[in-house]
């Protein structure tokens, strides 16, 4: 048990810094207050946000039909399509176009599907170097790391420790923390890296069915240089990155990335629709657990995501226990709602890493219900066994308490402080709630007690 | 119009004044108010905890002792959106269903139920007003920063009617304050920072008192204050509304 990774455990020792958790929480809010002023710029958001999930809505309810229309169409333009039922079969596709063409080194652009299958790790152990070109991204992997947040993977470091990484590894001058001279720096390294590069693998944003065309959205225009520079271009998509036609994203592109940092677009949305003469391109679409999702009626619209982050940025319980203690791919609160569908036991902590407060739901450019289906996979985990023993013995002595008028009214004052139906009522050296709080000081009887002595009687 | 209060067991048991408040309040509106007593809890201590499946009795003996009302009202934005989306009952299905409908907070109540357009209740105190996520986001007491829509807020609509209050803009207007039921225990750590972080944003403005409509939230951040020695105290909202003219 003791190896299990818990999110509670990890986001305490998170909070052994408190000044970095400030700055932690400060920085992401700084985002989330950049997208507040983004999105209410735009008067119809409203509006967008809505038809956004509707089109998402029409996709998960017609999956296999736009499925089929986006491969034929790929295929039509030159593209290869392969089709991953998990993980390892994705990885396993990967290796072997790249073997078929005797490549040992791949630069790839963002793509938290790769975080999801644990690509690199599978590729290095292959003999497969794989150099991330993301900025972000590539800062998490000279430290070792995974990313920290969807969209800003390294935004858990602050730039001396970015300083000292680059000092390592990249050869800056020890305890140079300029972004501009580290942001030459990595620029530098990964133009040598563009040019030598033989296979680009990148993301997909949106795979247009109308079409067989993908977008992909980046800042740094990193996909584009490694794809525009390889002989061979791999994209890896999950199914639910589909979308019916191109006039749709019209719709998508204008939720990104206000939602995610407050721009009102990314600076490259580029279109790849047929590889150039001479360059071959392959498509990758993973199921990973999506159709296992898909038919998951109450959480089925946690595939509507688009990958903004905003939900992250907006949850004060992320800000204050960083990116890192969700232990998956996709933190945060769209993280919670999908990693138990891919191991309940292993993420069976997550949905409880929340206190509902639903502000993600109100952020989420798709409508996604997340902080709903916090709630509702709460319920699967316990059903499904995935609950302590004593949580599940307190919850039913709650139960029994709470079911009983007669014992809920024990009268007095050392009644109420014994009384054990509230579980952060009993100081017992143990309860974390006395830990840095106070309780109420009891009072002398309760309002039950006050109302039989001042008003008349039993009511109806 | 008969009225039933339904007071949260930690009210009942920790704050009978907020519940005597809320009481006299209905009272002095010329309602005929009923408390029955063999009133518990909603169960949402052991829904949001996953256990939503032990509820079914703490459910049936909610549809019982409201099932003669016209109105349930309580001063609890959590608890009340507790029972509008879970309470359920297979002894008296349709009960439980009207019951879901007939269920308003204190502040709703007042505001869109009564239409109260003055209140003689007397404050002058400056008061930060902490929107509890669930009375706001769940009941929409208030609008949302999140949303680009009208702004509103029938707490402050209620508090502005109070003499001599003064409400203090906050920083960071509707960030929740951590409390979050069981949370507040099995996360500790981040809940107390929540709530430290929320109850410092409410001390940089120069509150004198938080005030909202969920004593939840005020109990977590009154713990946190007790601690640190702070002069600021929590208040429900009821409290106020209910003060006495000075």
């Amino acid at each position: 048990m003791s190896a299990v990774k818990d999110h509670a455990a990890l986001a305490q020792a998170f909070n052994k810094d408190e000044k970095r958790v400030d700055w932690h929480d400060e920085t992401l809010w700084f985002v989330r207050a950049k997208r507040d002023r983004a999105s209410h710029g735009i008067p119809d958001w409203e509006l967008l946000r809505e038809t956004a999930s509707q089109i998402k809505h029409n996709v998960l309810s017609n999956m296999h039909d736009y499925l089929v229309q986006f491969e034929g169409n790929a295929l039509a333009n030159g593209i290869k399509i392969h089709w991953a039922a998990d993980a390892a079969e994705h990885n396993a596709i990967v290796l072997s176009i790249l073997k078929e063409k005797g490549i040992d080194r791949m630069v790839k652009s963002k793509s938290m599907l790769t975080e999801e299958c644990h690509l690199n790790d599978f590729l290095q152990d292959n003999g497969v170097e794989v150099i991330d070109s993301d900025l972000g991204e590539r800062i998490v992997q000279l430290a070792k790391e995974p990313p920290s947040h969807i969209v800003l993977p390294c935004i858990h470091k602050k730039k001396e420790e970015i300083g000292d990484i680059f000092h390592e590894h990249l050869g800056t001058a020890a305890g140079e923390s300029d972004p501009q001279i580290l942001t030459e720096t990595a620029r530098q390294h990964l133009r040598e890296v563009f040019l030598t590069r033989r296979a680009a693998l990148t993301g997909v944003n949106f795979a247009i069915a109308e079409t067989g065309e993908f977008v992909v959205c980046t800042n740094e225009g990193n996909a584009d240089m490694g794809a525009h520079l390889a002989d061979v271009h791999i994209a890896s998509m999950g199914f639910e990155k589909l979308i019916p036609q191109r006039k749709h994203l019209s719709v998508f592109l204008r939720l990104l990335t206000r939602s995610a940092t407050g721009q009102p677009i990314t600076t490259y949305s580029s279109h790849f629709k047929k590889p150039r003469p001479g360059q071959q391109m392959h498509i990758i679409i993973v199921d990973n657990g999506r159709s296992i999702q898909l038919g998951r009626e109450d959480f089925r619209n946690s595939l509507k995501c688009i990958r903004c982050g905003a939900c992250m940025n907006t949850c004060p319980v992320y800000r204050r226990s960083g990116g890192h203690s969700y232990h998956t791919a996709v933190a945060g609160p769209i993280g919670s709602i999908l990693a138990p569908n891919l191991d309940m036991k292993k993420y069976a902590d997550l949905p409880f890493a929340s206190t509902l407060c639903g502000s993600c739901s109100n952020v989420c450019p798709v409508k996604i219900d997340i902080h709903d289906q916090l709630y509702k996979w709460r319920q699967v985990i316990v059903k499904n066994g995935y609950s302590t023993k004593t949580k599940t013995a307190m919850m039913k002595g709650m139960t029994l308490a709470l079911s009983s008028p007669a014992i809920f009214n024990i009268s007095g004052k050392a009644g109420r402080l014994a009384l054990k139906f509230i579980p952060f009522a009993v100081n017992n050296g143990l309860n974390p709630w006395y830990k840095q709080r106070d309780m109420p000081t009891p009072p002398e009887g309760s309002f039950t007690d006050w109302y039989k002595k001042n008003r008349k009687g039993e009511q109806p | 119009m008969k009225v039933g209060l339904f007071v949260p067991c930690y009210i009942n048991q920790f704050y009978p004044k907020v519940a005597i408040d809320t009481l006299e309040l209905l009272e002095k509106l010329g309602l005929e108010v009923g408390y029955p007593l063999n009133q518990t809890c909603c169960g949402q201590p052991m829904a949001n905890s996953g256990y939503e499946h032990l509820t079914g009795s703490t459910n049936e003996l909610f549809t019982q002792n409201f099932a003669g009302y016209d109105y349930i009202v309580s001063p609890s934005g959590s608890c009340t959106l507790h029972i509008k989306d879970h309470l359920h009952s297979d002894k008296a299905p349709a009960e439980a269903k009207s019951i879901r409908s007939r269920i308003y907070e204190l502040t709703e109540f007042l505001t869109d139920v009564i239409k109260v357009d003055s209140i003689k209740a007397s404050f002058p105190y400056r008061v930060g007003v902490h929107q509890s996520c669930h009375g706001q986001r769940g009941l929409k007491l208030a609008q949302m920063t999140e949303l680009t829509a009208p702004a509103f807020s029938k707490p402050e609509q209620l508090l502005n009617m109070v003499d001599g209050i003064e409400l203090i803009p906050l920083t960071r207007a509707d960030e929740c304050c951590g409390f979050g039921g069981t949370f507040c225990v099995a996360e500790e750590a981040v809940s107390v920072k929540m709530g430290k972080d929320r109850v410092a944003d409410h001390i940089k403005n120069n509150a004198e008192y938080i005030t909202a409509a969920d004593m939840s939230c005020l109990m977590h951040m009154e713990g946190i204050l007790k601690r640190q020695n702070s002069p600021v105290k929590v208040m429900h909202i009821a409290e106020i509304l209910n003060a006495a003219m000075v």
